[in-house]
């Protein structure tokens, strides 16, 4: 036990579990985001990722310049986000949430199996960031340089998303489409613009995660950021769905706590880590159904 | 008339099954798997039916009851003498005890069943998105536990030297079984019952329906029809923990969607249609003759094909192929049942 104490609070190992929650929190962003203003569970957000990142290895492949590579696998993502926004989310609309999450699904395993047709099930490298994995020295203690980078974009992203919904009018508008979605399309919000903004900010979101995940995970599987996709989700359910500051906080928890407690336990232990984390999804489903983070009235009755 | 119709309803789903395996008895040894697996596939999608359609709530949490009703048949019925080689861990009581194919498939549905139960116990107060994410909850817990716990199954290595008993003939019984248990459930005051909490919860609330213990029900016995698919799956196939994942359960659901969710009907038309295309594809991807023609198209197109299936199902008729009604050969069900 004291090992594992003295391990937890291990300098190195706390800055890869911030890291890993930085990453996480993005994508537990741009799950909520899509969430709070179409109310669909985006089960596909993991196959955006995995897009991305095939993007990223293709260019890797072909020795372009990293510069060209983000630009790709930006670029991949949005149109993808863009097309199922246009051809799923939007015609589904109306559906109940349970049709739209199982809409979503099919959509995840179709990019998941398209990717496996394309690439293979051993998937690419994408090797040109590869130079972030190496240590900086601060004080005695050494820190990857991409969880510096993963920290700093995040808290960027986190930044601009914030001015974007309060400082502009299509952030009003999302977040009154949040709020009421049919009150506000009354009161004159394109429906159609504010879920295709939600989509393609989401969208950027996770290109810059596909960017972070493939410096340290380099091989890109069609099942890449599955396993990720579904922890951030557990996460923004704990954290609390329909709020977008505690789904970024439920995101960050998880992404902490499984870098800690994956950092410090040892194999025999941490292998249980999902059992763990999921009972913390039902329980806190059953107990508190509007989210740990969140206070005061709850918007919308799922139990 | 009217007593007719209902056993009318049973005769169709029966029909296609049978039909299916008797087609299956025409063709070699090597097509043979294809149209087991179909039947297979029928209880499992009939086994969820049981809760899906009936209440109109999802779960993604079904194959979790597959699962360990595989393991359960799995482990018990694996010769004594294999179980140290295999699996080194076993508790006593299951390292000792060896039982036959049909015990096994017995105590696969009742396992499938208790844990179900348990889990519905409190998970059965949910309903909507909450019921679907901790469902899916469920899935990711018990595949986590069979995946590295070692003292009740093989863990992260495939399943061996269980006997493969599961041919045409008992995949065909066990799936008449399900369907006709199904269909009972159906037509009782309880599945009744449930079906009103799925079209109108506070109206069935209203005339003294219990939503919660009907729901709850529903969850154990299918969860037990489930357990019982999955005993039928592991003397069928060498299974692993990753075969009873995420991946059966996407293709049963889509089975189940494609087919229309509120009907048994549906569910058994949706697994057989997308057992046929699926074993046409699965051909395919090893060559088809077709017309003096080998069409081969590449490994994975089945599965993306299946997904875009049931995304395309979804947007246009989200209400599945048979529109989520029972057979009937009367003209009135041309006219829409109000929802």
């Amino acid at each position: 036990m004291s090992d594992f104490l003295r391990d937890a609070v291990d300098l190195q190992v706390q800055a890869d579990a911030i890291g890993l929650g930085a990453i996480f929190a993005l994508m537990a962003v741009g799950i909520g985001l899509v969430f709070g203003v179409l109310r669909l569970v985006n089960f596909a957000y993991g196959q955006l990722i995995m897009a991305g990142a095939f993007a990223l290895a293709f260019a890797s492949d072909r020795g372009w310049p990293v510069a060209v590579g983000i630009a790709l696998c930006v670029a991949v993502v949005l149109v993808l986000s863009l097309a199922m926004e246009r051809v799923v989310f939007r015609p589904l609309r109306t559906q109940s949430a349970a049709v739209m999450l199982i809409a979503t699904f099919a959509v995840s395993f179709l990019l998941q199996s398209i990717a496996l047709l394309w690439f293979g099930p051993l998937g690419r490298t994408a090797a040109s960031l590869a130079s972030l994995n190496r240590p900086v020295s601060i004080g005695d203690v050494e820190i990857r340089k991409i969880t510096i980078v993963a920290i700093v974009s995040a808290a960027v992203c986190l930044v601009l998303l914030v001015l974007l919904l309060n400082r502009t009018s299509i952030g009003l508008h999302m977040r009154a489409a949040a709020m009421d979605f049919d009150t506000a399309r009354l009161l004159g919000v394109r429906a159609n613009l504010v879920s295709m903004v939600a989509v393609l900010v989401a969208g950027v979101l996770a290109a810059v995660v596909a960017v972070m995940l493939t410096v340290q995970f380099p091989t890109v599987t069609p099942t890449f950021a599955l396993r990720e996709t579904i922890i951030v989700l557990a996460g923004v359910v704990v954290g609390g769905m329909t709020r977008l500051v505690p789904a970024t906080l439920g995101g960050f928890a998880i992404g902490y706590a499984s870098g800690v407690l994956g950092g410090a336990l040892p194999s025999n232990q941490s292998q249980y880590l999902p059992s763990l984390v999921f009972a913390a999804v039902i329980l806190v489903l059953l107990l508190r159904p509007g989210g740990l983070f969140t206070r005061g009235v709850r918007t919308v009755e799922r139990v | 008339m009217r007593r007719a119709r209902p056993l009318l309803q049973l005769a169709g789903p029966i029909a296609l099954v049978v039909a299916a395996a008797l087609l299956g008895t025409t063709v070699t040894r090597a097509t043979e798997i294809y149209f087991i697996d179909a039947l297979v596939a029928v209880s499992m999608v009939v086994a969820l039916y049981v809760f899906v359609g009936n209440s109109g709530v999802l779960s993604f949490g079904h194959i979790s009851f597959v699962a360990v009703g595989a393991w359960a048949a799995g482990v018990l019925s694996v010769p004594e003498a294999e179980k140290p080689a295999t699996m080194p861990y076993l508790f006593d009581f299951l390292s000792e005890t060896t039982v036959g194919n049909v015990t096994s498939l017995a105590i696969a549905a009742a396992v499938g069943g208790v844990f179900a139960l348990i889990v519905g116990l409190p998970l059965m107060r949910l309903s909507g998105l909450a019921a679907g994410i901790a469902t899916f909850a469920v899935l990711e817990i018990t595949n986590n536990i069979l995946r590295y716990y070692e003292k009740i199954g093989p863990g992260l290595n495939t399943f061996s030297s269980v006997p493969e008993t599961t041919d045409l003939a008992q995949a065909l019984v066990v799936a008449l079984v399900v369907i006709v248990v199904a269909f009972a459930y159906q037509q009782s005051r309880f599945g009744r019952q449930l079906r009103a909490t799925r079209e109108d919860p506070a109206a069935a609330r209203a005339v003294g329906v219990s939503i919660y213990r009907q729901r709850l029900g529903a969850f154990a016995l299918s969860g037990a029809l489930a357990g019982l698919a999955g005993g039928l799956y592991v003397h069928f196939l060498p299974i692993n923990v990753d075969t009873v994942y995420l991946n059966l359960t996407f293709i049963t659901l889509a089975m189940l969607v494609i087919g229309g969710a509120t009907s048994l009907w549906g569910a058994v038309v949706g697994a057989l249609a997308v057992s046929a295309l699926d074993s046409v594809l699965a051909n395919a991807e090893n060559g088809l003759d077709l017309l003096g023609r080998t069409v081969e198209v590449p490994a994975g197109t089945r599965i993306v094909v299946v997904s875009a299936l049931m995304a395309l199902v979804l947007i246009v008729r989200p209400s599945g192929l048979t529109g989520g009604r029972e057979l009937s050969f009367s003209l009135r069900r041309l006219r829409r049942r109000p929802a």
